[in-house]
Parts: C-alpha cells; sequence; structure tokens
C-alpha cells in the first residue's frame, strides 16, 4: 500500500539541459493517493512513459525526489519498490507454462511452494486464466499474453501500485473494453493503486476515477473526466479532450466590444471585463461543439456566421462554420435542424472559458 | 476457387529436376560408380559391388579417423557454444566501443582455412612463435610436432579462435532482438541474472543456435586445411581427421574405388547426423505444442 509523492521532479535525457524544451519531465510535484485509480493522459512524447519509468524506478530522475509513503526511494531500484509495471507489448515468458509466469515473481522471493499455488489459482481465477494454466504461454492470444503479464504484477501480495504503459495497444478493439472492465474489477477487489498511460481519452476515462493531462512534460491538469471536460484548465486539455476538441477564438477589446479578429463577439459584461484585465495579447476564448447554440433562423442575440459543411456521425452531426475569419466547429444532436447556408450561434456565457497565455482564468458572470 | 486436378503438371518441376541433376546428383553418381569398380585404366575395369564398401568400413586407420573426428567435432562445439553465448553477453551494447569489439571479433572469420594454419604454424614455434616460445620460457615443453596432446590441444584452440566468433555473431544479433522491456519486466519479477538468462536470453536464442551448432558440426566435421598447415595430421595420425585421410587416398594414392567408397560413407554420416540433430530439435518444439493442445 502506497502513497505515491512526486516532489520537484524533472528529468532530461540530456547531459547539459538549457532550457525547459530539454527536459521530458519539466518540475512538478504531484500525489497519487492510495488505492486510486490514475490516468496519464497525453499525446506520445509528452513524457508520461518517462515519468511512469521514474516511478516504477527503471529511470532515475535527474532532479526532485520520488516519495513512497514519505519515503524517498530516488535511489532504490524497481525491484526493491514493491511495484509492478505492465509494458505495452505484453511481456511473457515463452518457455514457461501460464502457471510459471505467474509463479515467476513468488519464485524469486523464495515463496513456499503450498504459498505460491494458492496465490497463482486466486489470480488465476480473478483474470479467467484457470482453463490456460497448463499451457506454454509462448501459443497464447495477444489478449491472454496481457493478461498473464497483468497476473503477475496481482500475484505478489507486496505490490502497492501497478503502473501500465499502453497496456491495450496491442488488443483487438472487441476484446478492449473486456480487458478494460476486468481491470476495474481488479482494482475495486484489490484496492491497489494503478496508474494507466495511454493517450486515449476513452480508456482514460473509462478506467480512472482521476487523469491526468501530460504536455510538454507537464501535469496540466488534474482532475476527474468531467472536470476535464466541463472546465479545462489549459488549451491543451481543451484541445486533447473531446471530440471533436475545444474551438478557440483569439479575442481583444477594442472600444468596449470584445473582438474576434474583424468580429465583434457577442458576450456577456462579465466576459468583456475579464479579458480586458488581462495583461498579454494572448487572450483566447473556448467554447466546447456542444455548448455552441446554433440556430437555423436569426435570433436574438444571434451571430451570424457561414455554414461550411455538415459531417452526420449518426446520433449527432458536427457542423463546420465560419465566423467572421474564424474557424468553428458545433456538434448537433439529430433532433436538431441542421442549418444550411447560414447560421446564428449564440455562445453562452457560462459556457465560455477565458484563456490568458493558455490557462484558465475564472469569468464573473453577474 | 475450383481446384484443377491435371498430372501434367508434374511436368512443371521438370527445370527443378534438370537443375539437380546438374548440380548434385550426376556429380555424386560419378562417385557412386567408382565407388562400386575397380579401374586400372580407360578400357579395364572390374565391378566390385559393395567390396570397397565392406573394406573401408573394416580399414582400421579409417575407423580410429571417424572416431578421431566425432571426438574433435563435439569437443569444439562443446567449448565455442557456451564461450559464444558468453561472449555475445558481454559484448557492448552501443556506441564505438560495440562497432570496435563487433570488428574484432569478426576479424577471425575473414582469414581463409590455409592461412590460419599457416599463422598458428608460425605462432606456435618454439623458436620464434610467440606462443611457442612464452609456453617453452615458462618451462613447459611444448612441441606440437612431437606431442599429439599438444597437437590436439593447439588445434582445439585454433578451431576456437577462428570460429567462436560465428556463434558469437549469431547470438549478438538475436540478443539485440530482444525488447527493452522484457529485461524491465524481469527486473520488477526480481528475478535473478541467472533467471534472466535461463527464461529470456536463452529461449530467444534457440533458432539462431540451432543454426550455429549445425554449421559448426557440418563445418568441424569437414575441417581439412587448418590442420593439415599446422600439424600435417601428425604426430603420427593423431591429428589426420577424415577429409585429410580421404585425400591422402584420393589424390596420394590414387585409389579411385576405396576412396570413392569412402567419400560416400562420409557424406552419409554427416547427412545422418544433421538429421537426427535437426529432427530431434524440431521434435522438442512440436511434443510441447501437442502438451499444450
Amino acid at each position: 500500500m502506497a502513497e505515491i509523492t512526486l516532489k520537484s521532479l524533472a528529468h532530461t535525457y540530456l547531459p547539459d539541459p538549457r532550457s525547459p524544451e530539454d527536459y521530458a519531465i519539466r518540475e512538478m510535484n504531484h500525489v497519487w493517493h492510495q488505492g486510486g485509480a490514475y490516468a496519464l493522459l497525453g499525446p506520445s512524447g509528452c513524457g508520461k512513459s518517462t515519468l511512469l519509468n521514474i516511478i516504477s524506478g527503471l529511470l532515475e530522475p535527474s532532479s526532485g525526489e520520488v516519495l513512497f509513503d514519505g519515503e524517498v526511494v530516488n535511489a532504490l531500484p524497481p525491484e526493491s519498490r514493491n511495484i509492478a509495471q505492465v509494458f505495452q507489448f505484453p511481456v511473457i515468458y515463452d518457455t514457461m507454462t501460464v502457471y510459471d509466469n505467474l509463479a515467476f515473481p513468488l519464485r524469486n522471493v523464495k515463496t513456499p511452494e503450498a504459498r505460491v499455488h494458492e496465490r497463482v489459482m486466486e489470480v488465476a481465477e480473478v483474470l479467467e486464466l484457470t482453463a490456460q494454466l497448463k499451457r506454454k504461454a509462448k501459443n497464447l492470444t495477444a489478449d491472454e499474453k496481457q493478461k498473464v503479464s497483468m497476473g503477475r504484477g496481482l500475484v505478489r501480495e507486496d505490490v502497492s501500485a501497478i503502473l501500465f504503459d499502453e497496456p491495450l495497444t496491442v488488443i483487438d478493439p472487441q476484446l478492449k473494453w473486456k480487458l478494460r472492465r476486468k481491470l476495474k474489477e481488479i482494482h475495486q477487489r484489490f484496492e491497489i493503486t494503478m496508474v494507466y498511460v495511454t493517450h486515449d481519452q476513452l480508456e482514460a476515462s473509462t478506467f480512472a476515477d482521476k487523469i491526468a493531462v501530460m504536455y510538454e512534460g507537464q501535469v496540466v491538469q488534474f482532475g476527474t473526466p468531467r472536470e476535464l471536460f466541463e472546465r479545462p484548465n489549459h488549451t491543451f486539455v481543451g484541445y486533447f479532450i473531446g471530440s471533436p476538441g475545444m474551438n478557440f477564438l483569439d479575442v481583444m477589446v477594442r472600444n468596449g466590444r470584445v473582438m474576434a479578429g474583424d468580429t465583434e463577439l457577442a458576450v456577456g459584461q462579465g466576459v468583456h471585463d475579464a479579458v480586458a484585465r488581462a495583461r498579454t495579447t494572448n487572450i483566447k476564448l473556448g467554447i466546447r461543439p456542444e455548448f455552441i447554440e446554433v440556430h437555423a433562423e436569426p435570433v436574438e442575440g444571434g451571430m451570424e456566421a457561414r455554414v461550411d459543411h455538415a459531417q452526420d456521425l449518426g446520433t449527432y452531426s458536427i457542423v463546420y462554420l465560419t465566423l467572421g475569419s474564424m474557424a468553428l466547429k458545433a456538434r448537433i444532436e439529430e433532433d436538431q435542424v441542421t442549418p444550411t447556408g447560414k447560421a446564428w450561434l449564440r455562445f453562452p456565457d457560462e459556457r465560455l472559458g477565458l484563456y490568458v497565455d493558455e490557462y484558465r482564468v475564472e469569468i464573473e458572470n453577474e | 476457387m475450383n481446384k484443377v486436378y491435371n498430372n501434367r503438371a508434374w511436368w512443371l518441376i521438370l527445370p527443378m529436376l534438370l537443375l539437380v541433376a546438374f548440380s548434385a546428383v550426376i556429380p555424386l553418381m560419378t562417385v557412386v560408380n567408382y565407388s562400386v569398380q575397380d579401374v586400372f585404366d580407360a578400357n579395364t575395369r572390374f565391378f566390385t559391388g559393395t567390396e570397397w564398401f565392406k573394406e573401408m568400413l573394416n580399414d582400421p586407420a579409417l575407423q580410429a579417423a571417424v572416431l578421431r573426428q566425432f571426438a574433435f567435432s563435439l569437443t569444439v562445439l562443446a567449448i565455442e557454444v557456451p564461450l559464444g553465448i558468453g561472449i555475445a553477453l558481454i559484448m557492448p551494447k552501443k556506441g564505438w566501443q560495440a562497432s570496435a569489439v563487433l570488428i574484432l571479433v569478426t576479424m577471425p572469420l575473414l582469414i581463409p582455412w590455409n592461412v590460419v594454419g599457416s599463422i598458428w604454424q608460425i605462432f606456435t614455434r618454439g623458436d620464434i612463435g610467440l606462443m611457442g616460445w612464452s609456453l617453452r620460457e615458462l618451462g613447459y615443453g611444448y612441441n606440437i610436432t612431437a606431442s599429439p596432446v599438444d597437437a590436439w590441444a593447439t588445434i582445439i584452440l585454433m578451431d576456437v579462435w577462428h570460429w567462436t566468433p560465428l556463434i558469437a555473431l549469431l547470438c549478438y544479433s538475436g540478443l539485440r532482438s530482444i525488447p527493452d522491456a522484457y529485461y524491465q519486466a524481469a527486473r520488477i519479477d526480481r528475478a535473478s541474472k541467472w533467471a534472466v538468462f535461463r527464461y529470456i536470453q536463452l529461449p530467444k536464442l534457440t533458432n539462431v543456435l540451432v543454426i550455429g551448432v549445425l554449421l559448426r558440426f557440418m563445418h568441424s566435421f569437414m575441417i581439412y586445411a587448418e590442420p593439415f598447415v599446422l600439424t600435417g595430421g601428425g604426430p603420427g595420425s593423431s591429428t589426420t581427421f577424415l577429409s585429410q585421410s580421404l585425400t591422402t587416398m584420393a589424390i596420394g594414392q590414387q585409389d579411385l574405388g576405396p576412396s570413392a567408397a569412402f567419400s560416400l560413407i562420409y557424406f552419409l554420416i554427416i547427412l545422418l547426423v544433421t538429421w537426427v540433430f535437426y529432427t530431434a530439435i524440431m521434435n522438442m518444439q512440436k511434443d510441447d505444442n501437442n502438451k499444450e493442445a
């Protein structure tokens, strides 16, 4: 059982880092609580695997500390950290049977054979591998192999956290949801801290209670899937989460109006004041495609936009719009009328996010 | 799709048959031809049947050569395979050291057989050879022309030097193909160094080792130039291996009949051993599959 704390942690692969861009992990502080199911979400190359390898001890951080239950473990090798890791590609010991594979971590620490048997049977049952126990691991299918890799983590009684590094990459789509559910089940049953690395937002949100979104070596937001969706803390989160991602408009205040390029935006006084307060030129208004009101007829306070085309995705459509010189996407449910030619848009104030230098700033709506 | 049955399709294998006939069957049949006849000159010959074969199989000198040959091949395999694996394991994995070591290890493989023999002939000389001289200076009466033990040890050392790199290179490439995740998982599973070798590295090397062992067996069983140059088969006949016995008989004594019969026996031994080895390995893997089913 462990709470994992990252204290001013940073890592670089370069011998002589100069700028923040040279760091794979920029200085960060973070806590993974005991028993939580977490996802680490981000695009390829954002540093999520690096972070995972630092936690498991395969990599030593360039600076900062990793603490397990308040104890610094920087210098401890992975084998003495009580951590299991499941890799992107299933790692199995080819020549051994499934049973021996599962027993391997226990036998390595000289566990009595009776206890080994007990644990292996228990874990095999949870993972539904009982029927395969006598088979050579080499001849299993990819998803069974990945279950064996997970099983080797679960079988150890001293494991306090399991780290998953995109474990479902090689699994067929129809089996993915099954394994994901299995993981959830295991999490509830064993109460182990789980950190799940992925670049798939759906995987992250179905698995985790809380998601840490990583971007350029930093955790830009740590929150529930709902928080990430409704109140993205950083423009990257808005863009990365959701399908399609959030719309962002570069805005400024001119003559008491909120302008996006040459187009005046019909927004409330609160938004105006917040934009006016910002002391930078990098100001963006963000709104989710789901929250843009699209009308086929002129409405009060509606901004006229051009409809470029619409994409019908069955239960909803995505409408591509041009407002002034800005491209926007809006999501329309199937019972709504899809406009053609022209549309009138409204941005509900409470759904707007203001981003100053890419980070969210609160708007006080009266 | 409908499968059409037409036996005229057999004609399609004709080109392949012709090719094999010219490359293997016809040359081999000339040997078979000699092995069942006693040829005096272009016009005089007698059919002898299996006589030459019987004579060869009962020849004590040849029997001794066969035993010597097996002893030699098995000894070099027993040394070269573990040593090759060991070298592959400690070879550096990246950087300029990797390239440098790779070149150094490959070097002996590039040297022609009889050059290897000459190199070692000089190397082991007591007066000017580094090894021969050093051993003598150390007080050991090293002499490959007089002591069969010295001659044997030197030939085995020479073969190990010449051919271990082949096994090492094969294993090195096999080891390089193991993804890092295996080693990382093994660390997390707290596997000992031995367990990593036994359960990760060795299984991944099986395929290259089968090739390596087959090649080394066939090669070593046919060894000729190196001992011929180094010891000339001596002292006595203590290092006379099969190829050399055969050459002496066929070229030296012009005994075409017996040497043809002997060639065929020689060929069949290699074929048999290789086949047994290969089938055994394949069966081991097949048994696995059956057990699992």
